[in-house]
């Protein structure tokens, strides 16, 4: 998959949940949005892109990005 | 079987609780206060002759033959008019009534052609079975001026308009304004001189009429008839069945000469059409027998060679080998599914299970990822249920109707009618919309009180200033929020959405609406009694398109326009099945019923029922299986009864996918625009042609019953299950019956569904949890489906989208469709619906269209940062300065070649309203169009060498 592809869609779920001013919860919506609706693969790639780079990812996507291992 | 044909009660129903009881020939009738003597008399089996009386329109009393005599009353009153009343004693037969009639129908026949032997309407004429039944044995007169050589009008392509035969009896100008609302046909002259005449004495193709069909429905003789009537005679049996075009899922009988359709009569015990029905579902039927369908499987090795028509097992084992070995080689998420709303939830549903089963992952998606995907994912968050709220009968309750981004007089026609209805008795009407739409001033006797006329792209920041209004004027129904909702989450929402950055006045530079006009449309939503909302694709069709969803469940939420008749959300579906192929476990995350793949108990449930290891993990969307396509990772496809290949956005991107992939199998129909692009065609069945289920956008399931032998020898459920067992996954069934069975066993909204039941009821509107229940027409009565019972606010924050104006791209193109033609038009464009729409056209402000030089029917280039295409110009005013607009039915157009690949945050649905674009006149056609041409010709050249090799 493009990495490019899968910033823009995280970044534009990021944009929604960042109304909420709890930013653990928003993150935490980030991150179960993409675990409920993303393929792994996915998941696995934006996870790879994270780890190496991640730099055009919104911070509140780089929170929720890094929990996704763990759930 | 036989024509079996429907009674005609004379006059509509009375919606009255009071009882009372009088004596009609000596028989005690009781009725509801406010029915017509002739109904009752109807109701207990006593006809009384008539000719200007029919149920579905307003008495009018005026061709006299139905008068009665009521004991001790004056002279001989109408009994179309007369209403019951207690104690009333009233004979419909004795000699004086019979003399009058008798001298009615004297009269009318005196002016009438004597030529019933070779009528069309000989069998079917209510004027023939009038003068029968009032035994007139001669007529005295011999008019020196007669009609009977006035002049036929075949301008119509379906039906004609014999005004030699009329009787003048009005029920066509009737019909014609109070069930279809358009008021195209009037009485022109007195006297002798009356006649029908649409518009100012035009052909009916010239005049407004929408070809509805309803004039002829009503026409008591042959003046108003079906050329398929003329044509091939009267029908011998009728079947019912479910039409197969919009979200409205209009109830028809599908009249029949033995197999052939000869009409498709609307049902008037249809409940979500009520006996109406537009120009597609009305008389667009013909494309299920033109010649272009194939009816012969056939395959190919790659999509340059020629097809081969081979047998059913030979294409069945073709597809189900080349789907083994793209596992095999590329791994077993490498190939998937995508249905579409077209299909019967039974098709749907087996098709899921296949993939989800058979082909052991959960790639499979439906159409509705490019159109209401928002619907569910946003109804589901805050009222716990991926659906609409109410019936549609529930508008004739509204006092105040909200329409957003949905144009139900061209999209959902049926429902756009009783919706004007409603319109004219004096709801308010508050329309959110980029696009003068009919409704806003177009139709006749309404006028929006409110048109915010919102730029493209701008509906969370619109939704968001009306909440805001809502809230910061405490027009908020405290009691309903505090007792259905979730109170944490309104007490967050309130105090987010009073903030001034949401005020009307500070969003009118995003929105472009006077926060005048945003703050009274609030207050009238708010106050002005029973408040509905309607949206369509003008909401979900955005990158917010989620957003704007749950922003309407909030406003109705905030005021409490839920639970109850008249109020709602209303998710204006497109296609005829989008509900049900949702609901049957389209999409790649939910099993049938909307519950996740990764829920335990439920993916527990279907591993035992289906007897198959099931994936955890959600599947692809059908963007993602195209990006998969180009890296090589998603090799297979399996397509029924959708064409990509036309309706999604981007589309050199997904035919350079479907280019990529090593088989794309396509059970269609027609060879559509995605079959171009194939290496396997199993030929499909038209819903004419086999057994099943559509759900449509009230939840009503409506049986689609087979009326002809499927042409290819198969329905397609049956060709589905070929390939599961193919595919060493087996399936057994042997009737849909079985398949329906088998979903409400597994699916608790759908547990009390059966076919006995539907058979029983005519149709059932889900949730239906056990045998007793009859369905549930409006939702959330008591408490919301959420785990709690309550209803959830979220957040809704205004997001521009990344499609910008520039000075490139000075333009943003919105789409939409027009009440002609369907979809990609794959239907549509086999029939005659094409004298109305034959090419789709690009509308274009007279200012933006002057600035360029433009003038109507030029040729202008419209060019996005995806693509260029070439469309003809229609100057109009309807859009705004800055918008452009088109619809997008013709696979020429190239609509989404100039469409993007944005899409909403939460599921994907592309944004195809909102395209930055640049217009110009130019004088050829577009390097895409050619190119397409030269592909397009070359697949049906590619075609007719395979039939040729039979």
């Amino acid at each position: 998959m493009k990495i490019k592809t899968l910033i823009k869609m995280a970044n534009s779920i990021g944009d929604f949940f960042n109304a909420e001013s709890d930013k653990e919860l928003a993150a935490n919506g980030v991150k179960k949005h993409i675990l409920r609706s993303w393929h792994p693969r996915m998941r696995k790639e934006l996870i790879a892109y994270y780890e190496q780079d991640g730099s055009e990812l919104s911070d509140l996507v780089k929170v929720a990005v890094s929990g996704l291992e763990s759930v | 079987m036989s024509i079996n044909k429907q009674q005609d009660f004379g006059t509509p129903a009375s919606t009255a609780t009071e009882q009372v009881t009088l004596e009609i020939d000596g028989f005690k009738v009781t009725a509801p206060a406010g029915t017509s003597i002739m109904r009752a008399a109807a109701s207990i089996g006593i006809d009384i002759p008539k000719l200007c009386a029919t149920d579905s329109i307003e008495p009018f009393g005026s061709c006299r033959l139905c008068v009665v005599q009521i004991e001790g009353g004056r002279g001989m009153p109408a009994s179309c008019t007369t209403p019951v009343a207690e104690g009333l004693k009233v004979s419909t037969q004795n000699q004086k009534l019979a003399e009058v009639r008798r001298g009615v129908m004297e009269l009318y026949i005196s002016d009438h052609p004597l030529d019933c032997l070779t009528c069309s309407a000989n069998g079917d004429c209510e004027l023939q079975d009038m003068a029968g039944a009032v035994g007139l044995r001669e007529v005295r007169y011999n008019p020196v001026e007669t009609h009977l050589h006035a002049v036929k009008d075949e301008s119509n392509p379906y039906f004609s308009f014999d005004p030699s035969k009329c009787i003048v009896c009005s029920r066509c100008v009737r019909a014609c304004e109070e069930t279809q609302g358009t008021f195209a046909l009037t009485i022109d002259g007195r006297g002798f001189d009356s006649k029908v005449s649409p518009s100012q004495n035009e052909a009916f193709m010239d005049s407004e009429c929408v070809s509805c069909g309803a004039c002829v429905q009503a026409c008591p003789t042959a003046t108003l008839m079906e050329k398929s009537v003329i044509d091939h005679g009267q029908p011998e049996h009728a079947i019912v069945t479910t039409c197969a075009y919009c979200g409205v899922g209009c109830s028809f009988r599908a009249e029949m000469k033995g197999e052939q359709v000869i009409r498709m009569v609307p049902n008037k015990d249809g409940k979500a059409n009520h006996g109406h029905s537009c120009v597609k579902g009305r008389f667009a039927f013909g494309y299920a027998t033109h010649k272009d369908r194939i009816t012969k499987p056939m395959i190919r090795a790659s999509i340059k060679d020629a097809w081969q028509e081979v047998s059913w097992e030979e294409a069945i084992n073709h597809a189900a080998s080349e789907l083994k070995r793209i596992q095999a080689k590329y791994g077993k998420d490498s190939i998937g599914g995508i249905t579409s709303s077209r299909c019967t939830n039974e098709e749907v549903y087996i098709m899921q299970k296949l993939i989800r089963a058979g082909f052991g992952n959960n790639n499979v998606d439906t159409c509705a990822r490019v159109c209401h995907s928002p619907t569910g994912y946003g109804l589901k968050q805050t009222f716990g249920e991926s659906s609409g709220t109410q019936d549609f009968d529930s508008v004739m309750k509204a006092d105040v109707i909200l329409v957003m981004g949905a144009n139900p007089t061209d999209g959902h026609p049926v429902f756009g009618s009783m919706m004007k209805k409603r319109l004219r008795q004096g709801a308010k009407l508050i329309v959110i919309d980029p696009r003068e739409i009919d409704l806003v001033e177009k139709s006749p006797h309404i006028q929006a009180d409110y048109h915010l006329k919102l730029r493209p792209g701008t509906n969370v920041a619109l939704i968001s200033a009306l909440a805001h209004v809502i809230v910061t004027e405490q027009l908020i129904d405290e009691n309903f929020v505090n007792e259905r909702c979730d109170v944490a989450s309104f007490d967050k929402w309130k105090t987010f959405i009073a903030q001034e950055q949401y005020s009307p006045e500070a969003t009118t530079d995003i929105t472009g609406v006077p926060a005048e006009q945003i703050r009274a449309a609030a207050r009238l939503y708010a106050t002005a009694g029973n408040a509905a909302i309607y949206y369509g694709l003008g909401v979900t069709e955005h990158s917010q398109g989620s957003t704007t969803v749950i922003g309407i469940a909030n406003l109705a939420m905030a005021t409490g326009n839920l639970g109850r008749d008249g109020v709602g959300v209303n998710p204006l579906r497109g296609q005829n099945n989008v509900q049900g192929s949702c609901d049957m476990g389209s999409f790649p995350h939910e099993f049938p019923g909307y519950r996740h793949v990764s829920d335990e108990q439920t993916h527990r449930l279907f591993e035992d029922a289906w007897q198959a290891e099931l994936s955890w993990e959600p599947g692809l969307r059908i963007p993602n299986m195209f990006d998969a396509a180009m890296d090589k990772s998603f090799m297979g496809l399996y397509c029924e009864g959708e064409d990509i290949a036309q309706s999604d956005p981007d589309i050199q991107h997904v035919h350079a996918a479907l280019r990529a992939m090593e088989c794309v199998i396509v059970q269609d129909i027609f060879l559509n625009e995605t079959a171009k692009f194939a290496h396997v065609f199993l030929p499909g069945a038209s819903f004419l042609e086999k057994d099943g289920t559509f759900t449509n956008a009230e939840r009503r399931i409506s049986p689609v019953r087979k009326v002809m032998s499927p042409l290819a020898g198969y329905q397609d459920w049956e060709v589905t299950q070929m390939l599961a067992n193919a595919m060493e996954y087996p399936m057994n069934y042997s009737h849909p019956s079985e398949i329906m069975a088998e979903i409400a066993s597994l699916t608790p909204s759908f547990a009390g569904v059966s076919y006995e039941k539907i058979d029983q009821l005519g149709s059932i509107q889900w949730p239906c949890y056990d045998q007793a229940s009859v369905g549930t027409p409006i939702m959330h009565e008591e408490t919301f489906m959420r785990d709690n019972g309550k209803g959830l606010f979220m957040l809704t924050e205004y997001v521009a989208t990344e499609e910008r104006v520039t000075k490139m791209f000075p333009l943003i193109l919105t789409t939409g469709r027009i009440l002609s033609q369907y979809n990609v038009g794959a239907q549509t464009r086999r029939t005659e619906n094409n004298a109305w729409h034959s090419e789709d056209l690009l509308e274009i402000h007279s200012h933006d269209a002057e600035d360029r030089g433009l003038k109507t029917g030029d040729w202008v280039g419209i060019k996005s940062r995806v693509g260029e295409t070439v469309l003809r110009a229609l100057i109009t005013d309807r859009v705004q300065p800055g918008v452009v607009y088109t619809t997008f039915h013709f696979p020429e157009s190239g609509a989404n070649v100039i469409t993007t690949d944005n899409s909403d945050w939460a599921t994907n649905c592309p944004e195809y309203k909102v395209t930055a674009v640049q217009v110009s006149k130019v004088s050829q056609t577009s390097e895409w169009q050619e190119q397409y041409q030269v592909f397009s010709d070359n697949q049906l050249e590619l075609l007719a060498q395979g039939s040729q090799h039979d």
